[in-house]
């Protein structure tokens, strides 16, 4: 296989995440505590407090997914008695932990010394940690955030969440590092969260331009990466920031789209989709090519939100720190119920100016794909653009079908332009 | 020749006959008897039945559509690996079985059925539709304040749509009866696990869920006729192994299913099949501010459940482990519906640690709709003659 070509931000990226893993696996020489946490309602800022440094299973499956590891972790668990039906992150995770635990790097990972589970928006969360907290017998807080089922958080859910990071996540992480909480330095670390939010929100909206500088799916995972792991409220993290808008500035500037895996550059960009779901990494680059071949690019995605909305508006805030950080966890795309998602992707189509919405409904994860059929269908409705739909999964190479993807979205792309001729007659 | 049918057999064929319809026709009766009469609707596992009663609701459980039902429409919102449960609720729906349904909970239970809340919002804009949230927080002071704080704003919703109030000697009355309810639930359980050749798995199961489908008032008389009428029952006691059901509290099997365990040779003497009416295990007190009484009951005294997260590790299992050697059951078969990420992201924890304590146990997937009974039979047999042998 030739070696992907990156924007430099990307490769940014790459280092900042390596760094991390770097950290992490050398916990035991410079004797730092490891946390195990989610990405979505992560508390980064918070275990910055305590010098903590963010494990984060779900990116760790992902970095095996990409690596062709995943498949024979997966396999390992289900050999271990776990169901072949449930998510694969969590078996890609537990057949790690057969193999060895080895991160990235090539170092092994350190028993973390505290799981942080911050409980949003996905209910198998709280069963992968109760099943790490069996065999590491560390310490677990558990912060659970209810989910906004009418479509909005409420008073009472609020003053949940920021009672539970009172009394139980700060004491708890106070414990296990022995450093004593300081308010002060929250907020000092949260403005730094609100510059870097900033610039990302600038950078996810360019998909509004014809043509659009950013892939915001398969280029946005690259562009979310820090804020989404340990780096957010970090000065790297601002850095990266000020580094990917200058980059996605030059390229609107130039009227220029973004780079592919190939080299190439997706300027001529025949069509525009939004995607709602996360994407399959075990061939995430053959994923992106068949896109690119046609001539397609992404100007927004759902996934692009699951560690946060701030294109919504949301920032985190200095001023108000705990309720700020409750929000956030609150706001996440996946605690939204149904139709605030049909609203949402409905007005990524209208703002972005999209073809349609293309679902990429994932086998492993529940919160995303129960429902989705609807929502394509609703979407659809109120826009009047065509929807699709393809199947595929997060880290289990067996149900990545490359004949049946390439097929459903060659079919999609036939639909669009006959959707355009019919409107041009009519015209 | 047909066999005489006992009083308790009467009893669960009634039961039977109100389960099986799914026109929910006793619900509709009920709602028709008296203007102005609402019914909500909800589905598993567990919402405070006594709100919905206080505010002068028929509280109406739903599980699906079993396997009586042609799922048309409903897999058209479903992709192949989700459950059937929530395909077949939309089934009843969009045929109109439940057009009579005036407000609908969704509890917690699995990212599935909650977003199958939002789903009923957008697809049944006219029925109040209600994600109905519990806490994973333990602590009185935390989880006990948010969820007061939620049954009230229950209590406010229900008001709204019965335009009436729900006054706290309402609800106290309403507690007293689900106690009551509660106490004749527990003790057909106990009959059973006492003399499980009398009350056959499948009655047992009926009567519980034709319990989530009538008054409760109606249901007390029932159970208390159903436990003297199991006094007297006649049935010949098999040389069959006594075992405990977990894993099937949201997606229910087929009947025929539970009737297949008990044909290979196993007595169910415990399970948690449409756990609702069990969920509480000790009365819910009836003095001071009834929704703290309910909030109490639910932190301090509700049953561990793959929907509910386990505090300490020590504890998890702690339940199926204790209830094995309550009831005397001498193995486990933990029945899980296919795709159940709770139910089958539990299962090694709960089967491990059954393991650990030395309780022979066995797993399966099965789906509301099953309809191949031979491979059940045969691993339930096989799983008993080991029992047999080697326990």
């Amino acid at each position: 296989m030739t070696v992907a070509v990156k924007e430099p931000s990307m490769l940014l990226q790459k280092e900042m995440i390596a760094g991390n893993y770097d950290a992490i696996t050398s916990a035991h020489e410079t004797g730092r505590k490891v946390s195990s946490t989610f990405v979505p309602g992560n508390l980064n800022e918070l275990l910055m407090c305590f010098g903590i440094l963010n494990n984060l299973p779900e990116i760790n499956a992902i970095q095996n997914g990409m690596r062709r590891l995943s498949g024979d972790y997966i396999m390992e668990a289900e050999k271990g008695g776990h169901s072949e039906d449930v998510c694969t992150y969590v078996k890609a995770d537990i057949g790690m932990m057969g193999r060895g635990n080895i991160a990235p790097n090539g170092k092994p990972f350190p028993e973390p010394d505290v799981l942080l589970l911050s409980y949003t928006g996905c209910y198998t969360f709280m069963k992968w940690f109760e099943l790490l907290r069996a065999e590491y017998k560390c310490p677990t807080l558990m912060l659970h955030v209810p989910y906004e089922g009418d479509g909005h958080s409420t008073p009472n859910m609020i003053d949940y969440v920021v009672k539970q990071l009172k009394e139980v996540i700060i004491p708890g992480l106070e414990e296990v590092s022995g450093v004593k909480f300081d308010i002060d330095r929250l907020r000092e670390i949260l403005a730094l969260s609100a510059k870097a939010e900033d610039d990302l929100v600038w950078c996810l909206e360019t998909g509004k331009h014809k043509p659009s500088p950013i892939d915001a799916y398969f280029g946005g995972v690259y562009y979310i990466g820090p804020i989404f792991t340990a780096f957010r409220g970090t000065e790297e993290a601002v850095d990266y920031y000020t580094a990917l808008r200058q980059e996605v500035k030059a390229r609107l500037d130039a009227g220029q789209g973004p780079t592919l895996p190939d080299g190439s550059v997706l300027t001529d960009q025949k069509y525009r989709l939004v995607v709602e779901g996360p994407p399959n990494w075990t061939s995430f680059r053959e994923f992106w090519q068949m896109f690119a071949d046609e001539g397609a690019v992404v100007v927004a995605s759902s996934y692009t939100k699951v560690g946060g909305m701030y294109d919504l508006g949301f920032r985190h805030d200095p001023a108000d720190p705990l309720r700020s950080l409750a929000e956030y966890c609150l706001g996440c795309y996946t605690n939204r119920n149904l139709p605030s998602r049909v609203d949402i992707l409905a007005q990524y189509v209208e703002d972005y100016e999209a073809d349609g919405l293309l679902v990429n409904s994932i086998k492993s994860c529940n919160s995303f794909s129960a429902g989705q059929l609807m929502i394509m269908r609703e979407v659809e409705r109120r826009t009047g653009k065509p929807g699709a739909f393809i199947e595929t999964d997060l880290v289990d190479p067996r149900y990545f079908s490359p004949a049946n993807v390439k097929n459903r979205l060659e079919s999609y792309f036939q639909m669009i332009d006959q959707k355009r001729r019919g409107a041009n007659k009519a015209a | 020749m047909d066999m005489p049918v006992s009083k308790a057999g009467v009893i669960a064929r009634r039961c039977e006959s109100i389960v099986d319809d799914l026109s929910f026709q006793a619900a509709r009766d009920w709602k028709a008897a008296e203007p102005g009469r609402k019914v909500v609707g909800f589905l598993p596992v567990y919402v405070p039945m006594e709100l919905i009663h206080a505010a002068g609701c028929l509280p109406l459980g739903l599980f699906g559509g079993g396997d009586r039902i042609e799922v048309i429409h409903g897999d058209a919102y479903y992709q192949s690996y989700i459950c059937r449960i929530p395909r077949s609720t939309i089934e009843l729906g969009v045929t109109g079985r439940l057009d009579f349904v005036d407000g609908l909970l969704f509890p917690f239970v699995c990212d599935v059925i909650r977003n199958l809340s939002g789903m009923w919002k957008v697809m049944f804009p006219d029925v109040w539709t209600k994600f109905f949230d519990t806490p994973q927080n333990f602590d009185p002071e935390i989880g006990g304040t948010y969820y007061t704080h939620e049954l009230r704003e229950l209590r406010a919703d229900l008001e709204r749509l019965t335009g009436r109030d729900i006054t706290d000697a309402a609800l106290r009355a309403s507690i007293a009866l689900y106690n009551e309810n509660r106490r004749l639930v527990r003790a057909v359980y106990d009959a059973r696990a006492a003399e499980p050749w009398k009350a056959p798995a499948a009655d047992v199961y009926v009567v519980m869920r034709a319990g989530l489908m009538m008054p409760v008032e109606e249901h007390n008389v029932l159970l208390a006729d159903y436990l003297a009428a199991l006094a007297i029952e006649d049935r010949p006691r098999k040389d069959n192994v006594r075992v405990a059901i977990f894993g099937s509290f949201c997606e229910q099997p087929p009947l025929a299913l539970l009737k297949s365990i008990e044909m290979a040779g196993c007595y169910v003497v415990e399970d948690d099949y449409s756990l609702v009416n069990r969920f509480i295990t000790e009365d819910v007190a009836t003095d001071g501010d009834p929704l703290a009484a309910l909030s109490t009951a639910y932190l301090r005294h509700s049953v561990e459940t793959s929907c509910k997260y386990v505090p300490n590790e020590a504890d998890k299992g702690r339940f199926h482990v204790e209830r094995v050697k309550q009831t005397g059951a001498e193995g486990v078969i933990y029945a899980a519906p296919s795709f159940c990420d709770p139910a089958l992201l539990d299962r090694p924890m709960i089967c491990g640690r059954l393991s650990d304590a030395g309780i022979p146990n066995m797993s399966f997937k099965y789906a509301e709709n099953s309809g191949q009974m031979q491979p059940i039979r045969e691993q339930a047999g096989a799983f008993a003659d080991s029992i047999k042998l080697w326990s």
